[in-house]
């Protein structure tokens, strides 16, 4: 892989990038230490820091154009932080800001929407603070220029997700989803902390520059064993299998955040780190066929789990996991992949942030409702929410010529040319997104109404709809803008490479034509049951496979069984054998010395009067002691 | 200027002052406590100010008078940067915990005297000093063991309703550690042959490997008792439990450091190649405590005796990253040891505010706290936090230190202890959402939030925790120098890169 050198002392907008984090951490700080003082303009504060960032990332990057492409790789020191160990500090690449409009970008917009959503919210200063946080750690994991400082944006991103999954922590369900997330992210970052160690012993240091350099100089089992706790650090915080089984329960937090965090920014940062670590995974194949393994098995099992649920925010959060599947997939392909994956992770970072966004909008109109049975016919009622979510829609099926088309599509082509039997299996998924899109689609906005009695729904406010409209405009034409004339791959190339051959657009290939019409019986299929036929308001029992779609594959019952019921067995004996066998054994072996057991129970009446003696007996033995070594 | 003798006899002064209040002048005790900390506190700000780590003296305002002299015995003091630390931590915490236990003795039954309480603190302060600053081994084992007497008075005559047996049995177990200490000091003086109890001259003075093994175990186990190691640990959630919060503070975030502390200084330094010959067994004891604390933690009904467990976890990663010996991991102990203390300080202190309004301390009494107390609970969140090592927070810092600077030369033990990051999750989300999370409880409605003399207990190790956690150079440029002249008399070889990144320059060997 070829990358430009990293150039050190960055000037202008990209020198003072740290602000980018500094903002809204600011923010973040203002809004908790200020407690309800800070009520009345919270919000407005949040959006503004929020926005400020975004004013300093597109400033960077419109000086980073003005650069020749071996210019564009910028060190920004700021300050040494374990000393001998880690200097902090930036690195401001095509990469890293790419990442960072992103982030930015559609972070604002949620924010704003944010106003509007949290409007009734009582606690919506102390949101706006979460989300913040959130902003801050997600620009300090993709922008720190160390393996250390993305850790600690990285498990930042994870306090802000556990923040705002449980906001509303009075309710069990979101209180434990919360711990859930944290706790299956730890086991992740278990083992990215492991690979960070590792690439310390090997390499003397953590920054990414000079450890990318050598890195193909390293054994081929360290750089494997590296690349695979990488990848479990990535499957915790981008809700791979095996480690995927905390995205479904996060949906207990308010909508924005399913939109921000779990869709649009923080689920793709293990993405990030696979593209970002692209030196040590092309120096590994092994580890590297794994990514693509785990992006392949997780695009599948997304879209199983997205067929069955009829909670709206639950079928889009199996659609997150599985195209997050196919953006692990591209990154395992190497440079060739790189580009797609992080063109879809945009791209999906518009659509799906559109998608929640339009549901959150939804439920907004139907109090808070989110069964898709008590849903139908809100098109007529609510045409800005509708209209924006079908764009959203057709852009994740990959209908010709929306943004999810050419970035899925260049996946799936640079998957075929890797290896083929990824490629249809990719192709096959496409199918499944096809069918379980358009049941969404089609049981929310179509067919016939079967709304609670009490629901009246409307269109939402425009601080809501606009930020909408904003994100179906880029679902609509940023693919085309990515792919076409790979615009994207060349402008990622000093940061991450390039294949030596560009890939070309081919939009009659075999594959390309199969996912179409794969994409068009699913959408069919979808019409038939849940369009033109009536949808039953009460779940019908389903076969054998939508149960086991609809216990989400059974994730959770395996990870009961395995690990948390055995682990609550080794606490109770732990604890049993801890008040019993060791402090038995010891008290034991404390009393014997003194006498019996009974002597030690009888030492805690009158115990000054013993403590006197044991006193008496030790200052007895000092100046005994003493005597004796001084007549030797 | 004598700065270490002032520092130790401000609190004894003041402690005796206290002591001489007439009786019912509670608050003029609690007062005048308050102030000789603060003086303290300041004192040692002074000090630390003209502290200057690079200096090549081993211990800076170094003070020895001799004291027994037929035995070469001295009143030797002195700190580097280690020391230096530990003494800023005792500094830092004492004031705040006598804010912190301004009700705590005030007795339910008026046979307690709450000046005697606040007395005994400002004696313990002093002691706590002196164990840190003692460069004599004998006076060293002077204040360790005398540490005890305030400490055992505090749990014994002010603490719950098991107080007497917690009391008595923390007392037993330190005495037992003592007694084997006393023996090897005593051997230690004997075999050198130095006539001298100065730490500072008996280094290298035990070459015999026998020797040196026998004195090792003697002040290994006393050390391995008071920190505590597993299996050696069972005092301590009873003592920390039947404590008042404030004496737990201090019993766990400062006195149990002792015994780490006394790991690096002295088992390290005077038996060098015993501590490598029994690095296994270390590190055994010390996983299987983190590993075992933590899951024992999270079986825990009571809320302080959970926090002690967790304790137990943590003092396994310090003990962990003294004998891994690199500089990584001893630094990262040593920083460890104050991070912990503070942390573990603010997690007792909220955990005293919480049992002081709700009147239980049983975890499932409570539930919700956070719709009634925000503040209550966003601080017993951000407490929390630093107990599990969240990045941004002091204590992550001195974690990664340990478990990375382990990982060079250990690495299985290192894994290990690194699923302690997943255990620390469990254990404290769990506690924070059985207290804090989910419809409020009846007996918590109305629970009042933070009173402004809690704030001013809590914000400032809140502070200190975050500003640690982003900028821990000033505290590690402080102990590195003096953790490197120690690593250099154990000799050890620092890990070398299998393939050095070049374009920085290697750090960790200095």
């Amino acid at each position: 892989m070829e990358t430009a050198e990293i150039i050190q002392g960055a000037g202008g907008a990209i020198g003072a990038s740290w602000l980018m984090i500094a903002l809204p951490l600011l923010g973040a700080a203002i809004l908790l230490l200020g407690g309800r003082r800070t009520n009345g303009w919270g919000h407005l504060l949040g959006v503004a820091m929020s926005l400020g960032a975004f004013v300093v990332a597109v400033l960077s990057f419109v000086q980073m154009l003005g650069l020749d492409d071996s210019r564009r790789r910028q060190a920004v020191e700021l300050f040494d932080f374990i000393p001998g160990m880690v200097k902090m500090g930036l690195l401001i690449d095509p990469l890293s800001i790419s990442f960072a409009l992103l982030i930015t970008g559609v972070g604002s917009l949620i924010h704003i929407y944010s106003i509007g959503y949290m409007s009734h919210d009582p606690d919506r200063r102390r949101f706006f603070a979460y989300l913040n946080l959130f902003v801050a750690a997600m620009l300090l994991l993709v922008l720190a220029d160390n393996y250390v400082g993305l850790y600690i944006g990285w498990e930042g991103v994870g306090l802000a997700s556990y923040l705002l999954i449980g906001f509303w922590q009075h309710k069990p369900s979101a209180a434990t989803a919360a711990k859930k997330a944290f706790i299956v992210n730890r086991v992740g970052d278990f083992g990215l902390a492991i690979g960070i160690f590792t690439i310390w012993t090997t390499f003397g240091s953590v920054a990414y520059g000079p450890v990318f350099e050598v890195a193909g100089e390293a054994d081929q089992g360290v750089l494997t064993a590296i690349g695979l706790l990488l990848l479990l650090g990535a499957c915790g915080k981008s809700a791979q299998l095996p480690l995927q089984s905390w995205l479904l329960d996060a949906m207990e937090g308010p909508t924005p955040v399913s939109a921000l965090i779990h869709a649009a920014t923080m689920v793709t940062a293990g993405v990030y780190l696979v593209v970002r670590s692209g030196a040590i995974f092309e120096a590994a194949s092994t580890a590297q066929f794994v990514v693509t393994i785990v992006g392949v098995a997780t695009l599948l099992a997304g879209a199983i789990i997205g067929c069955a649920k009829d909670d709206i925010k639950k079928a889009l959060a199996g659609s997150t996991m599985s195209q997050i599947g196919y953006m692990m997939l591209a990154a395992g392909l190497g440079p060739v992949g790189y580009a797609f994956a992080i063109a879809h992770l945009i791209t999906h970072g518009f659509f799906k942030a559109n998608m929640f966004l339009g549901a959150g909008s939804v439920m907004h109109a139907m109090n808070d409702e989110v069964d898709m049975r008590k849903y139908g016919g809100l098109f007529s009622v609510m045409k800005v929410t509708a209209i924006t979510f079908g764009i959203g829609y057709l852009a994740i099926i990959g209908f010709p010529l929306l943004s999810g088309y050419f970035t899925k599509d260049g996946i799936i082509e640079s998957a075929m040319h890797v290896n083929p039997v990824l490629g249809w299996l990719a192709v096959a998924g496409a199918g499944i997104t096809g069918f379980y899109m358009s049941r969404v689609m089609f049981m929310t906005f179509f067919g016939k109404r079967r709304w609670a009695p009490d629901a009246h729904p409307h269109e939402s406010p425009a601080v809501m709809t606009i930020p909408l409209v904003i994100l179906s405009i880029g679902s609509v034409f940023l693919g085309a803008y990515l792919i076409l004339g790979n615009r994207l791959m060349l402008f990622l190339a000093p940061a991450v490479g390039r294949p030596a051959d560009l890939p070309g657009f081919h939009p009659f290939s075999a594959p390309g034509l199969t996912t179409l019409a794969l994409v068009a019986v699913g959408a069919a299929i979808a019409w038939a049951k849940y369009g033109r036929a009536e949808v039953p308001q009460v779940a019908p029992r389903g076969s054998f496979l939508t149960t086991f779609a609809r216990r989400d594959l059974y994730g959770d019952a395996l990870n009961e069984s395995l690990f948390m019921r055995p682990g609550q067995w080794l606490t109770r004996i732990a604890v049993f054998f801890d008040n019993r066998a060791v402090d038995g054994l010891v008290n034991g072996l404390a009393a014997g010395i003194g006498g019996t057991s009974g002597r030690m129970r009888r030492l805690q009446n009158g115990f000054v009067r013993s403590y006197a003696l044991s006193i008496l007996f030790g200052a007895a033995m000092v100046v005994g002691a003493l005597l004796y070594v001084g007549t030797l | 200027m004598p700065w270490l003798s002032i520092l130790i006899a401000v609190p004894v002064l003041g402690s005796v002052g206290v002591a001489l209040l007439p009786k019912g002048a509670d608050k003029l005790a609690k007062q005048l406590t308050l102030a000789v900390s603060l003086i303290v506190l300041g004192l040692t700000i002074a000090m630390a100010v003209q502290f200057s780590p690079g200096s090549t003296d081993r211990f800076q305002f170094a003070e020895t008078y001799r004291w027994i002299p037929s035995f070469g015995v001295h009143f030797g003091v002195g700190v580097d940067g280690i020391a230096l630390v530990l003494i800023a931590l005792s500094a830092v915490l004492v004031p705040i915990v006598v804010l912190a236990s301004w009700h705590d003795a005030d007795a339910p039954t008026a046979k307690r005297s709450v000046k005697a309480y606040f007395s005994l603190l400002l004696l313990l302060e002093a002691m706590m000093v002196g164990v840190f600053a003692a460069t004599d081994v004998f006076l060293f084992y002077v204040f360790f063991e005398a540490m005890l007497i305030p400490m055992y008075f505090m749990i014994g005559s002010y603490g719950g309703a098991q107080r007497s047996y917690a009391a008595v049995k923390f007392l037993l177990y330190s005495l037992f550690g003592g007694l084997l200490m006393l023996v090897a000091v005593i051997a230690l003086y004997v075999i050198a042959d130095k006539g001298t109890f100065m730490f500072p001259e008996l280094i290298g003075a035990i070459t015999d490997p026998a020797t040196q093994k026998w004195l090792f175990l003697g002040f290994f186990i006393a050390f391995a008792i008071k920190a505590p190691l597993w299996p050696f640990h069972t005092w301590l959630p009873d003592a920390a439990a039947q404590a008042p919060a404030g004496a737990a503070v201090l019993l766990v975030g400062v006195l149990d450091k002792v015994g780490t502390y006394g790991m690096l200084r002295f088992c390290l330094e005077l038996f060098p190649d015993a501590s490598k010959f029994f690095t296994p067994l270390v590190l055994v004891l010390s996983v299987v405590g983190i590993v075992y604390g933590a899951i024992v933690a999270i079986g825990q009904t009571d809320m302080k005796r959970l926090i002690a467990y967790t304790s137990i976890s943590h003092f396994g990663f310090i003990a962990m990253g003294v004998f891994a010996m690199t500089a990584n991991a001893a630094s990262g102990a040593t920083l460890y040891m104050v991070n912990h203390g503070f942390s573990t300080g603010a997690l007792f202190l909220i955990a005293g505010f919480l049992i002081y309004r709700r009147g239980s301390h049983h975890i499932q009494d409570y539930g919700g706290v956070q719709k009634v107390a925000p503040v209550l609970a966003g601080t017993f969140l951000v407490a929390g936090l630093s107990g599990l090592a969240l990045p941004g927070l002091s204590t992550f810092v001195s974690e990664f230190m340990v478990l990375i600077g382990t990982y060079e030369r250990y690495v299985v033990p290192a894994i290990i202890a690194t699923s302690g990051v997943v255990l620390a999750a469990i254990y404290i989300l769990w506690m924070y959402q059985r207290v804090a999370n989910g419809p409020t409880a009846e007996k918590v409605q109305g629970m009042r939030d933070l009173d402004s003399r809690e704030k001013w207990v809590i914000v400032p190790l809140l502070a200190l925790i975050v500003a640690l956690g982003f900028f821990p150079k000033p505290i590690l440029d402080v102990i590195n120098p003096a953790v490197d002249k120690t690593l250099a008399n154990v000799s050890v070889t620092e890990f070398k890169p299998a393939v050095p990144a070049v374009a920085e320059p290697k750090g960790a060997g200095e």
